[in-house]
Order: C-alpha cells, then structure tokens, then sequence
C-alpha cells in the first residue's frame, strides 16, 4: 500500500459546502444569542468548528481499512461504555455495518444477512433507548435501512421490513401499544405533537412557537438580529435544535432555500463520494454517513417546521454543541478518508 | 491487510441513483413545508408571532371626582394596588392556584370562579384577582416573584368616599361591570372596568369614568417587558359638582343619628337637593374594592335594608302630612267650605266605624280637641277634622290633587331607581284588587293612612311647592342641571296663604304640634306626622312591640311663603310623634342653613368652607356612630333596586 496522497485529493467543493453550513450555523447562532445572557456561544461555536476540522483531517489520514479492521473491537468497545458518548456510538455503528455489508459478497442480501445486520443494530439500539436517548437510537435506523438496500436488499423483504416499520411506528402512535414501549415524557411529547393545542408550555408549546417564528418569517425574513421570536426568546433553544426556526424567521423562505439548498449539495455529495469509492467497504462507509446527516437533516427540519415531533436531534454544523459538531466532522473525516484512497491500487 | 475488501469494486451504481433522487425528494418535501408556513400562511403567522410580542397594557383613567355646591370634595380616588394574575400559561397557573390562595387568602373556588368568568378573554391578558392588596399582600407577591411567576402588581386610582356612609346613598358606589352592563355597552366596557353602580356614580358614570388609555409593550417569552411601543394616554373622568351643602349635610347626618330613617333638604326655589341622608347605611368603601359573595347576601338580606335609599325608595303612609294635601283640595273645591268647623270628642264614627283622633290616645292633657276650624286643625293635627273633610271630598277629589302634588308619580330626581309612591284611587283598587272602594277607606286616606304612600323627597317636593305658590322645581343633584323641570300646579293664593299660616302656625302658635322646634328669626313653618304602622286596635290586641311603633314625620321649611329650605325628615319606629322625633331634625338643619347663610352675609365665611382639598373635606366629617339597631324590619314598601354584583 502507497503512502496516503496530497491535500490535493481532498474533496474541495465538499469541504466549501461544509463551510457555508457552518458558517450560516455561527451567524444564526450569534444572532440568537449576542443580546441574552448566552452572549458568545458563537465563539465557542467555531472553536468546536476549528477542533472539529483537525480532527477530520487526522482521521481522513488514517486508511479506513484499518480502521474497518477494527470494527469487532470498536463494536465491542462500544457496548462496553454504555454509550455514555453516543456520538461515538453513532460513528461505530457506521464503521461496523460498513464492515458487515462489504463481507457479504453476493449482490443480493438474503434473509439470514438482513437478520444478522438487524441484531447488529438493534442490540445497541436497544440499550441506546434505555439510556434513554431516543434521537440517537432513531439515527441507527436509516443507517441499516441505507446500507441494507445498497447492499442488495430485495424488494419483496423491503416491502415486509416497511410493513413492519409502519405497523413499529403506528404502535408509537397508538397509546395502549406506546405506553408500553415509551418513557412517559416521550409519550408526552408524541401526543403534545398529535395535538399542540392541549399542551401549551411543554413541546407542543415549543413546535407552535417555532411554526410562528418559520411562518412570520416570510418569504424575504425580518432580516438579522430582527426576528422577534428569536430574539424575544420564544423559540425554544433557538441556539441549538431550533437553529432552523430561527434562521428561517430571520432569513425567511429565500434563506431556507439556501440552507436546505446547501445541505442537499452536501448530501448529493457524498453520495457521489460513495459512488466513486475504491471499493464497497468505501462506499458503505460514506453512504453509511450520508445516512446519518440525511437522517438528521430530516428529522430536525421536520420538527422545526411541525411535521414532526420534538426528538432532540440537532440539525448539523448548525446547532450549537460540542459533540454533535465533532461527530459531523469525524463522520465526513472517514468520508474524506474513503475519497483520498479512491484512485490507490 | 485483511482479506474481506478485495476485489471488491462492484457497486451498485443504480441503488446509488435511487438514494440521490430520495434526497432531493425529501429535501423537495421540506421546502414545501417551509412554502407552505412562510409564504401560504405567512400572515397569520406574522400576526401570532405580534400577539406573542406585543401585550397591551390598560392605564386606568382616574374617576371624576364629586364636588359639593362651595367645591369642596366629596368624593374622590386615592392610589391603590391591585394583584394581577398572568394566565398566559393554564397549566402553570393551575400549578400555583393553591399557594396563591393560601398566600392572598383568596379561596381557591373564588379563584376558579374568576378564571372561569374570564376565560373568553385573550390569555395574554391578566386578570385581577384581588383589587385591593393589603402591604402583606404585596410582600409576599414581592418575596414570591421566582417560585411563583404569575402574580404581578397593578397600581391603579380607588375611589374614596366620606367615612361612616356620609352620603352614601346620595353618591352610590362603584364595583366591577356586570356581564350585562358589558353586553349593554357596545364594546365600551370590559370585564373588570370599575363602573357606577347605585346612586349619582350609577347616573352620571358617562361623565365621571372618562376613558382609559393604553401602553402596547414588547414583552419577551417570559413576559418581561424589553419595549415600549406606544402609548395613549388615558382621559381622566369629569369633575362633577353637586348642589349638596357639605355643612348641611353634615348636620342632617348627626341629627338623625343612627336611627333608622332619612333626611332631605331641598332648595324649593330651584329643586337643589342640599343634604340627602338615609340610615342604615353600608359603607361604599367597602364596595369600592369587591364586596364578597357573603358580604353582598348579608347586606341585601338585612332586616334594615342598608342598600335602600330611603329618602327616594322608602314609600310609607305620609300620616297627618298627608293634611296639607286634604286641605288644600277643601280651599281650592270650598267643599267642606272654609268655614267648617267640627267637634273632636277624641274621636268620629264613619260610616258605621268609629275612627279615633290621636289625641284620644294622649297620655297628658286632654284627650279631645273639641271645636276645631281648618287653621286650628292644622295646628292641632286633629284627625276628626280632616276625616270629615275627607269625606265630604271623597276618594275622587283627593286623589285629584294627590296625584296634581306629585303622590304616586316619580319626582324625576337625577338618582336611579327612585320609587312613586301611592295615590289610591277608585280606578286603583278597580285595577290592582278587582273590587270597589270601601268609603271607609276615604277616612283613612284623608289623614294620610291607608292606601296612600309617599317618599320623602317626595313629601319635602309637594310642601316646597305649595309653600312657594304652586311651583314645583324638579329635585336635583347635579349642581349645573340642564331642563330642571319646572312644574306648576294652579293653586289660588288664598289657599296658598291659609295653608301655609297653618304651617307658620304649627311651628309658632300656641297649641301646635312643632311648637318646640320654634327658632328665633327664623320663620320656620312645617307640618308633623306620625304614621301608623298598624292600626290603633290591632296594635293594642298586639301589645307594645318596636317593629309596631309609629313612623314620624315632619317636613319643615322656611321662610312661611316662597321658602329657601324645605326640609323633609322620617324616623322610622321611632314611637315617637312626628313634632318631637322628627321635628328637631329639620329644625336643626333649617338652623344650619341660616347661620350660614348669616355668617355669609357678613363675610365671615371661614377659609375651609372654600378649600377644595380632600382632606379637609373629609375632616369636617364627625363620625356618625355605627348604625345597626337590631331586629327592626323596615317598611313594607322597601325596594332595594342596587345592581345585585356580588364579586
């Protein structure tokens, strides 16, 4: 194996569209946040965006078959922590699955394979949701569903896995099912959701706000710093999970179309990584990240715009937070990895 | 290097495909929504987002205040603080009620009463839960502002009354709109708005509330206030002033005591109403802030009815007052003609019924009259008299010049809820009892017993005019009354002349039943009453009780012809006759006006009868002893027509 290549194999327009991202994040965040008590947290911000970079850039030195060589002992490492971090749990499971998909070697996924990678996620999915940290367990699943389908799920299995899925969380949904199955604030919070009306402080409080502060918005936006709902302190952690909300108010429809305009180039992007991977093992690392953004993306802009219930997962290089904004930056590392290697052998 | 990844380069570039495309849908989907939200709905988010910033704060405007007739104050407001309850959140509010209740002593189904009454209002929008806080109050709101977010303070203007119910009938009170005084004004009042509710605060709330103003704020999600966006400043209510005499009214308060009964002083010559007093009253102090549910019951179920007025509301027999009226239409018909005499053995049989004078029940002296004319009659209040005189009219002719006097119609003084009084007649009982009238009752009601019933005002109104040659003024508060009604009743001046010598003669001549209230250059005139509550037999086959006791009367002026004063005063069950219980009343206060008017014309007018400070008109005010007699029901007449409001 050759030494790994220049800084002239980074992928560029990637890392430019990351930096638009990151950057919208500190404005918004500035904006929301320069005339309370949390006055700063900007700084704070691009310190984490600094350290965020140096590591991507460490662990796209590194080659990720190496790293994949490692996945039994990350997977077990994993477990044995508890998930106390679970944004490293996040970014195991990635590596993990990656190494499974790229073992089975046909091109269509048979039963006992789909079973296998199900128990693979759904043990630390399980012990994830009894930390417990719902976000962070939902992000597993479009991991496995992502890898699955590329690793040549076949659409008969599809259809019972989506079945299977809708029966899942249509039970959520169903209160004599959900209560079973869910922490009480997390039924809370699907009902508050179900009908905002009823709950007025608690989250339904917080998704009606937030749908205030998108709506009034407009299409043009009350411009920076003017937002009212925003700088009034209505939406809620307007800093962090509902950094959306409060870009939207400001920036209104035109900046909503930039930002989600810049997170589909970030995500078109990686999956054009994954397709112009070396190997699978590559491919399904990259895409395996694809799906966690995407998945956060979703999720996170739905809550903010009411079409979703409030989950706690933040919107990324955006939201203010350490971790989440390391885990970014370490998953486009392994991205960045994958790319560097693609033209080796 | 491992095994598992080599060779391994077939991708699968059509599932890769299929995800881009999933992308672009699902961020397709997003922006949607956010179409939807900022460009389809933008508005009516823009104008919730406004709601949530923009609160709007009322600034109460000061109530005008009341002036007597020299502009001393009579009325007016002092500062006072209010607790809001911030209702923006339910849950929070509900989680708290408790410690508020406890805190405030409020009881929490008060609370939830209040809630539940205002909950078609704007969350946003506080209510008060208690107007008038006490400072411990106000620690505790203050001491609680962490744990217990939804309290805050409101300063506002309270209205100040004289202390002890000094003319408290006269001014009424104030108390929070009722639903339907919201739903009756058009928008213009809204819950929790301090309105006139009784008295001249109810009949000139227009003039006196002036019109609140408004600050809009911007308040973050706490609702701290961060702004100020506008204000528009309240317009203070207008200063009214009223034809009431302090000084006389002063006096009539501590003349009649504490005795159940009222007072009224008119200005015949202009139907200005120079002291109004009736008792028992409550103290509109109290109803100033919010009068409790229990308070309100215990008040309105009083034996003594505190809220009736009894100088416009109290509707009971006249007695011998009712004479004037008896020998007024014998003067103007001549029949029985002027010189009719009778003989008063101490009493006189009527159709078949014998019918006693009230001098037969004399305890001193002699219990005849024996030959008495008009003039003597008068003086001597004899019954006998006017029973034949009475009947010689018939029930026709007096009530024809009852009701020309003004009995059974409203005087149209500027106070709500004023009552008429009675003037029976045949088509009366015809109408009301479906029967005919007893000629009997002909006997009764000519020396005012009976069926016929009058108010104060009413009878201070009827001897003011008949002593002023027939011209009635109608009775007034409003110190620059517009179209003060101006009645005229054609009375001949001889009649005009022999009724009030009569008068003069009560007063001044040997023999008359207000001999005792003689007062020197003065020419005070009047006429005694003492009316039976029941009748003479039923009282003796009773025995002696309080609530049977005779109601006194007397209703005094002067001077004799065209007077400056006339004074009208009732002391209920006073077991008393009217010349001794109720005559010293109106003398007092006819005294009263004559000294001033006295000192007035010698320039002696002392420099406080011109201040106009709220305190110096209060300081004048003696305290009235604390006015309760116990177990004495009021007339049977009562009508107390106060807003029932209780809070």
């Amino acid at each position: 194996m050759k030494e790994a290549p220049g800084t002239r194999d980074y992928d560029w327009w990637l890392l430019a569209i990351l930096a638009a991202i990151c950057a919208l994040g500190v404005v918004e965040i500035y904006s929301a946040t320069h005339a309370s008590n949390l006055a700063g947290m900007h700084v704070k911000q691009i310190k984490w965006l600094l350290f965020g970079f140096a590591v991507m850039f460490i662990l796209s030195r590194v080659d990720y078959h190496l790293i994949l060589d490692q996945a039994l002992i990350l997977y077990v490492v994993c477990l044995g922590q508890d998930f106390q971090v679970s944004e490293l749990a996040k970014l195991i499971i990635i590596i993990v699955l990656a190494r499974f998909f790229a073992e089975v070697r046909s091109d269509e996924l048979d039963l006992r394979d789909v079973l296998k990678a199900g128990m693979l996620v759904g043990v630390p999915l399980a012990l994830i949701l009894k930390q417990p940290d719902l976000g962070t367990a939902l992000v597993l699943v479009p991991m496995l569903v992502v890898g699955a389908f590329l690793a040549g799920l076949k659409w008969q299995h599809a259809g019972i896995f989506t079945l299977a899925g809708i029966l899942l969380v249509g039970s959520v949904f169903y209160p004599p099912v959900s209560k079973h199955i869910l922490k009480p604030y997390q039924r809370e919070r699907i009902t508050s959701f179900l009908h905002p009306e009823d709950d007025a402080k608690g989250s339904g409080y917080q998704l009606l706000q937030s749908k205030i502060a998108v709506g009034s918005g407009g299409f043009w936006g009350k411009g920076f710093g003017n937002g009212s709902q925003n700088q009034l302190g209505y939406i809620p952690v307007r800093y962090s999970d509902f950094i959306m909300s409060a870009w939207a108010e400001e920036q209104g429809f035109k900046g909503v179309l930039l930002a989600l305009g810049l997170y589909m180039a970030l995500l078109l992007r990686l999956v054009q990584n994954a397709q112009r991977a070396k190997d699978r093992a590559g491919m399904f690392l990259v895409m395996g990240v694809a799906a966690a953004l995407g998945f956060h993306v979703l999720v996170n802009v739905a809550m903010v715009i009411g079409a979703m219930p409030v989950t706690g997962i933040p919107l990324p290089l955006m939201s203010y937070g350490g971790s989440a904004t390391l885990f970014v930056f370490m998953a486009i590392g392994l991205v960045m990895n994958v790319r560097l290697r693609r033209f080796v052998n | 290097m491992s095994y598992w990844f080599r060779n391994d380069n077939r991708l699968p570039q059509t599932r890769l495909a299929v995800v881009s495309y999933i992308i672009v849908g699902m961020i397709g989907l997003l922006l949607l929504g956010f179409w939807k939200l900022q460009v389809i709905d933008s508005d009516k988010y823009l104008q919730m987002a406004e709601q949530n910033r923009v609160r709007s704060i009322p600034i109460i405007a000061p109530r005008g205040r009341m002036l007597d007739r020299d502009g001393r104050v009579l009325v007016d407001n002092r500062p006072s603080f209010s607790v809001l309850l911030l209702r923006d959140d339910p849950k929070l509010v509900e989680q708290y009620l408790p410690a508020i209740s406890e805190g405030l002593g409020i009881s929490q189904d008060d609370l939830h009463d209040q809630l539940q009454n205002t909950r078609n209002l704007p969350k946003f929008q506080p209510i008060v839960i208690k107007p008038e806080a006490s400072s411990a109050d106000l620690d505790f709101i203050e001491s609680h502002r962490s744990d217990i977010p939804v309290l805050e303070m409101l300063s506002i203007s309270r209205r100040r009354y004289m202390p002890n119910g000094f003319l408290a009938h006269a001014t009424g009170y104030v108390g929070e709109a009722s639903e339907q005084q919201i739903e009756a004004s058009n928008g213009k009042l809204r819950p929790g708005d301090v309105v006139g509710k009784n008295g001249l605060e109810r009949q000139y709330n227009d003039i006196l509330m002036g019109a609140d103003g408004m600050r809009r704020v911007i308040v973050n999600s706490v609702g701290k206030e961060v702004d100020h966006l506008s204000q528009q400043d309240p317009i203070p209510g207008k200063q009214v002033t009223l034809t009431i005499d302090l000084d006389l009214q002063q006096v009539a308060e501590q003349s009649l005591g504490a005795r159940p009964g009222a007072v009224v002083a008119l200005d015949p010559r202009s139907g200005e109403v120079l002291a109004m007093v009736s008792r028992p009253t409550p103290d509109p102090n109290d109803f100033a802030v919010r009068i409790s549910k229990d308070e309100w019951k215990q008040l309105n179920e009083d034996p003594l009815h505190p809220l009736l007025n009894r100088a416009i509301q109290a509707q009971l027999a006249p007695g011998s007052v009712f004479k004037i009226v008896t020998a007024t239409a014998m003067l103007e018909d001549h029949n029985p003609p002027e010189s009719f005499t009778t003989y008063c053995p101490g009493y006189g049989t009527f159709y078949g019924r014998q019918f006693k004078c009230w001098v037969y029940f004399s305890k001193k002296g002699a219990t005849s009259h024996g030959v008495m004319n008009l003039h003597e009659a008068i003086l001597h209040s004899c019954d006998v008299f006017f029973y034949s005189a009475g009947m010689r009219l018939g029930i026709d002719r007096l009530s024809f010049y009852g009701d020309k006097l003004g009995i059974g119609h409203k005087t149209g003084i500027d106070l709500p809820s004023e009552e008429a009084g009675l003037m029976p007649s045949e088509q009366w009982v015809e109408r009301v009892f479906h029967r005919k009238w007893y000629a009997g009752e002909t006997i009764s009601v000519s020396t005012g017993q009976g069926a016929v019933t009058t108010t104060p005002l009413q009878l201070a109104r009827l001897i003011g005019g008949i002593a002023s040659g027939g011209v009635f003024k109608q009775p007034h508060l409003m110190k620059d009354a517009q179209n003060v009604g101006d009645e005229r009743v054609a009375i001949s001046e001889s009649t005009v002349e022999k009724v009030t010598d009569a008068m003069y003669g009560v007063v001044n001549e040997s023999g008359g039943t207000g001999t005792q209230l003689k007062l020197a250059g003065v020419e005070l005139s009047g006429k005694s009453g003492t009316a039976q509550v029941i009748g003479y037999n039923t009282r003796n086959r009773l025995g002696k009780q309080k609530k049977f006791e005779d109601n006194a009367w007397f209703v005094g002026y002067a001077p004799k012809r065209n007077p400056e004063i006339v004074v009208a005063v009732l002391v209920q069950e006073s077991g008393q006759h009217g010349g001794e219980a109720a005559g010293p009343v109106a003398r007092d206060i006819v005294k009263a006006y004559y000294d001033k008017k006295n000192r007035k014309t010698l320039g002696t007018v002392t420099a406080s009868e011109h201040s106009t400070t709220p305190s110096s008109g209060a300081a004048v005010v003696a305290p009235v002893v604390a006015i309760k007699p116990q177990g004495v029901p009021a007339t049977q007449t009562h009508t107390a027509d106060a807003e029932p409001d209780p809070q």
